[in-house]
C-alpha cells in the first residue's frame, strides 16, 4: 500500500491533495450477527478544485465511505479503520467536538433526498442561517442578508420571499438547491455530494449538476460525487473510482476511462447507459445477476459470479490493486484495449 | 373507542408496546400521499397539520367529539351564570325527610331535584364541571411537563442517561396506574383537588416519555437530522429545533387522549374519598361518591354525575381518537 500512496502523490498534479482517503474500512460489527464489511481498503485523493466521482451500485459502500469522511457513522457497532487526511491532520482521531467544528465549515455534504433532508417544521430562511450563525458567529438578523445572497446564489428566485417558506412549499429541484446552498454558506473545502439528483427528474437533474459545477469551479471547491450511474456525471467529474462490494476495482481520469474501460464491471456500467455517440441499434446489455451473487474478496473476485470473462484463478486469489500512472485496476483478466 | 391507554384493562407489555407504535406512526417524516382525486400530494409538518385538519373538518366522530368538549368547556367558564341556583345552598332542605323522603325530587325550578342536603342537582352538577376539567386539564399538563421532560432526556442522549430513565419508566408503567394514583393520593395528609391532579399526573409521566422517547429515537436517525449534523449543528439545537418539534404529534394526540383517562381517573380518586373532602365544591366523582348511600332508593343521584363524566371523557376520546387517525400515514387513504 505505501507503493501506491507514493504513486499518487507524485503523480502529474502539481498540488498536494486536500483530501486523502487512506485505506479506509469500515466494518459493522453487530451483536449476534457476523462482522460486515462495508468498506474495504479504500484509497483516493482528491485535490482543491477537482471533481472525482465515486461510482457504483447500491450496496457498494458509497454512503459509508462518505458518512465516514464526514465523521457521521453511529457511535456503536462500527468499526473505522485507516485515514482521512484533511489538509494533513486525519479527522478519524479529531474529538467529537472539533468534527463537529468541521462539519458545515470545511466539508460540507448534501444527500440524496432533499424533501426528506430539510426540517419540515422550519422555514428555508432559518436553516440556512443555522449554519452561519454555528460557524461564523453571527447573529440571526446579520446572518439573512447572507442567506438570501447564497439562495440567490444556488439559483432560487425571489429569495426574500423564499426565506420564509417551508420545504413543502418548494419543488424538488428548488429543494436540492437549498440544500447546496447551506452546504456551501460557509465554503467549506470540500464537498461531498452522496447521489444529489437521485430522487429528481431528469431535466432538473441536469440543472442541479450544472449548477455544481458552476460553484465549485468559482470558488475551487473540491466536489466528491457519489452515483450509481456513471451517466450522470460524465460531463462533471475529473477523475472516477468504480467501487464494488467496498474495494475500488478501477480508477482513472474521466476521458481515458470512458474511452477504455479495462473493468469487465465498468465496462457493464457503460454499456448499459445509452450513447448519444453511441452507434444506432446498439444493444444496451444490462450487467447480469445481483450484489447478492457476490462472492468474499477473501481468495477470489467478488464480481465474478457476474462477470463476462472470468477466468479460474478469478474465484482462487483475490486481485491486486495495480496502479499504472493515473490508471488503476483490481482484475485478473482485464478487457481488452480496442482500437 | 376506549382510551387505548387506559391501562386498567391492559397488562403492561401491552401498554409499553401500544405506547412504542404511537410512537413509530409519528408524523414529520415526508410521505407521499395519493389523494381521492388521484393525484400525489407531498405532505410534511405544515401541510401534513393542514390535510389532517381539512380530513378532521369533515369527520363527523372529530365533530361530535369537539362538540361535546366545547359544550362542557363552556360549560365550565359560564358555570356561576348558567346555574340556575347557589350549589353550596341546601335549598330544599325543608323538603328533605331523612326515612321517608331522603332526596327531594324534581319539581318547579329544580329539574333535576336535590341532594340529601337539599342543594340543587342540576346546578351542582354544572358548577361541578369545573372541577372535572381543572383536574383533567392539569393533571394532563403537569404529565406532560414531567413526561417531556424525561422524554427528551432519554431521546436526547443515547447510553446510560437513556437506560437510566427508561429503567425508571418501565417501572412506573408496571404498577397499574390507578393503583399507582391512589396510593400517591392517599400518602397526602390533607387531601385536595391538587393532590388529585398531582397523583394523576404521576401516573401519566411514564407514558408521555415513553411516548416522547420513541418518537425522538425515529427523528434521530432521519434524513433531515444527519444533514443537520453533516453542516455541524449543535447538539442542543439538534435536539430541540431538528428532533423535539417533529416528534411532538404522537404526543400532542396522547395529551387529549389523556384527558379523558384523567378525567375518569380523578372521578375515581374522590370517589374513594382522596379527593377534595370540602362537598361546599361540587365535583362529579365525590357526588357519585355520596350518592352510593342512597343508590337503590334513588338512583338517578348517581345516574347523572355518572353521565357527565362518560360523557365528556367520550368527547375527550373521540376527539382525540380522530386526531391520531388524522395525524396516522398509515390510515390515510
Ligand atoms: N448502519 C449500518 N449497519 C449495518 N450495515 C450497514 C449500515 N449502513 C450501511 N450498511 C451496509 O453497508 C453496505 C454499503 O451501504 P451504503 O449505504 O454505503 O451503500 P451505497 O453504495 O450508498 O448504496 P446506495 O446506492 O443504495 O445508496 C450495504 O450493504 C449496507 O447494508
Ligand atoms: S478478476 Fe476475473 S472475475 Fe473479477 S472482474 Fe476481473 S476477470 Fe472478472
Ligand atoms: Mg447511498
Amino acid at each position: 500500500m505505501t507503493e501506491t500512496i507514493e504513486n499518487t502523490r507524485t503523480r502529474g498534479h502539481s498540488e498536494e491533495p486536500l483530501l486523502s482517503v487512506r485505506d479506509l474500512t469500515v466494518t459493522f460489527t453487530r451483536q449476534g450477527e457476523k462482522p460486515f464489511v462495508a468498506v474495504d481498503g479504500v484509497s483516493f485523493d482528491v485535490r482543491p478544485g477537482q471533481t472525482v466521482g465515486l461510482v457504483g451500485e447500491s450496496g457498494c459502500g458509497k454512503s459509508v465511505t462518505s458518512l465516514a469522511i464526514m465523521g457521521l457513522l453511529p457511535q456503536r457497532g462500527v468499526r473505522v479503520e485507516g485515514e482521512v487526511l484533511y489538509g494533513g491532520t486525519n479527522l478519524l482521531t479529531q474529538s467529537k467536538e472539533q468534527m463537529r467544528d468541521r462539519r458545515g465549515r470545511d466539508l460540507g455534504m448534501i444527500f440524496q433526498d432533499p424533501l426528506s433532508s430539510l426540517n419540515p417544521v422550519v422555514p428555508i430562511g432559518v436553516q440556512v442561517t443555522e449554519v452561519l450563525e454555528r460557524h461564523k458567529g453571527l447573529s440571526r438578523k446579520a446572518a439573512t442578508p447572507l442567506a438570501r445572497e447564497m439562495l440567490d446564489k444556488v439559483g432560487i428566485p425571489d429569495p426574500n420571499r423564499r426565506l420564509k417558506d417551508y420545504p413543502h412549499q418548494l419543488s424538488g429541484g428548488m429543494r436540492q438547491r437549498a440544500l447546496i446552498a447551506m452546504a456551501l454558506a460557509c465554503a467549506p473545502k470540500v464537498l461531498i455530494a452522496d447521489e444529489p439528483t437521485t430522487a429528481l427528474d431528469v431535466t432538473i437533474q441536469a440543472q442541479i449538476l450544472a449548477l455544481l459545477k458552476e460553484l465549485v469551479e468559482d470558488s475551487g471547491t473540491a466536489l466528491v460525487m457519489i452515483t450509481h450511474d456513471l451517466g450522470v456525471v460524465a460531463g462533471l467529474v475529473d477523475r472516477i473510482n468504480v467501487l464494488y462490494a467496498g474495494r475500488i476495482v478501477e480508477r482513472g481520469d474521466r476521458h481515458p476511462l470512458f474511452a477504455q474501460p479495462r473493468h469487465p464491471y465498468t465496462h457493464g456500467l457503460l454499456s448499459s447507459i445509452p450513447r448519444l455517440d453511441g452507434e444506432r441499434g446498439t444493444k444496451l446489455t444490462p450487467i447480469p445477476g445481483s450484489v447478492s451473487d457476490n462472492l468474499p474478496w477473501a481468495n477470489a473476485c467478488a464480481f465474478a459470479p457476474r462477470c463476462s470473462q472470468p477466468i479460474d484463478v478469478c474465484v482462487e486469489k483475490t486481485p491486486e490493486f495495480v496502479e499504472d500512472g493515473p490508471r488503476a485496476l483490481r482484475c485478473h483478466n482485464p478487457v481488452e484495449v480496442s482500437r | 373507542m376506549s382510551n387505548p391507554l387506559n391501562p386498567d384493562n391492559l397488562d403492561p407489555r401491552n401498554k409499553k408496546q401500544r405506547i412504542d407504535e404511537l410512537a413509530a406512526g409519528s408524523g414529520g417524516t415526508a410521505t407521499l400521499t395519493v389523494d381521492d382525486a388521484g393525484h400525489i400530494e407531498e405532505s410534511t409538518g405544515v401541510s401534513l397539520i393542514a390535510s389532517a385538519w381539512r380530513r378532521l373538518r369533515r369527520n363527523p366522530v372529530f365533530l361530535l367529539g369537539a362538540g361535546i368538549t366545547l359544550l362542557f368547556v363552556l360549560l365550565a367558564i359560564f358555570a356561576p351564570l348558567i346555574a340556575p341556583h347557589d350549589p353550596t345552598k341546601g335549598l330544599l332542605l325543608d323538603k328533605v325527610r331523612p326515612q321517608s323522603n331522603p332526596v327531594p325530587g324534581p319539581e318547579a325550578g329544580f329539574p333535576l331535584g336535590a341532594d340529601t342536603s337539599g342543594r340543587d342537582v342540576l346546578s351542582r352538577l354544572i358548577v361541578g364541571s369545573r372541577q372535572t376539567l381543572i383536574v383533567g386539564v392539569f393533571a394532563t399538563l403537569f404529565g406532560l411537563a414531567g413526561g417531556m421532560s424525561l422524554g427528551v432526556l432519554a431521546g436526547a442522549f443515547s447510553g446510560w442517561v437513556d437506560s437510566l430513565v427508561m429503567r425508571i419508566v418501565d417501572v412506573m408503567l408496571s404498577i397499574p396506574s390507578l393503583l399507582l394514583a391512589v396510593s400517591i393520593a392517599a400518602l397526602a395528609s390533607r387531601p385536595s383537588q391538587w393532590t388529585v391532579i398531582i397523583a394523576i399526573a404521576t401516573v401519566q409521566v411514564p407514558i408521555f416519555a415513553r411516548l416522547l422517547r420513541g418518537s425522538m429515537l425515529a427523528q434521530r436517525s432521519s434524513d433531515h437530522v444527519l444533514a443537520a449534523r453533516a453542516l455541524g449543528v449543535k447538539r442542543s439545537a439538534i435536539v430541540f429545533r431538528h428532533m423535539l418539534p417533529n416528534s411532538l404529534g404522537p404526543v400532542i394526540v396522547q395529551a387529549t387522549l389523556v384527558i379523558a383517562g384523567a378525567i375518569i381517573d380523578a372521578a375515581a380518586l374522590s370517589f374513594l374519598g382522596l379527593g377534595n373532602p370540602d362537598d361546599r365544591q361540587p365535583e362529579w366523582g365525590q357526588m357519585l361518591g355520596k350518592a352510593q348511600n342512597n343508590i337503590f332508593d334513588n338512583p338517578a343521584l348517581a345516574i347523572w354525575p355518572a353521565l357527565c363524566i362518560i360523557v365528556v371523557a367520550l368527547g375527550f376520546t373521540l376527539m382525540g381518537e380522530s386526531l391520531r387517525e388524522a395525524l396516522d400515514p398509515k390510515s390515510r387513504r
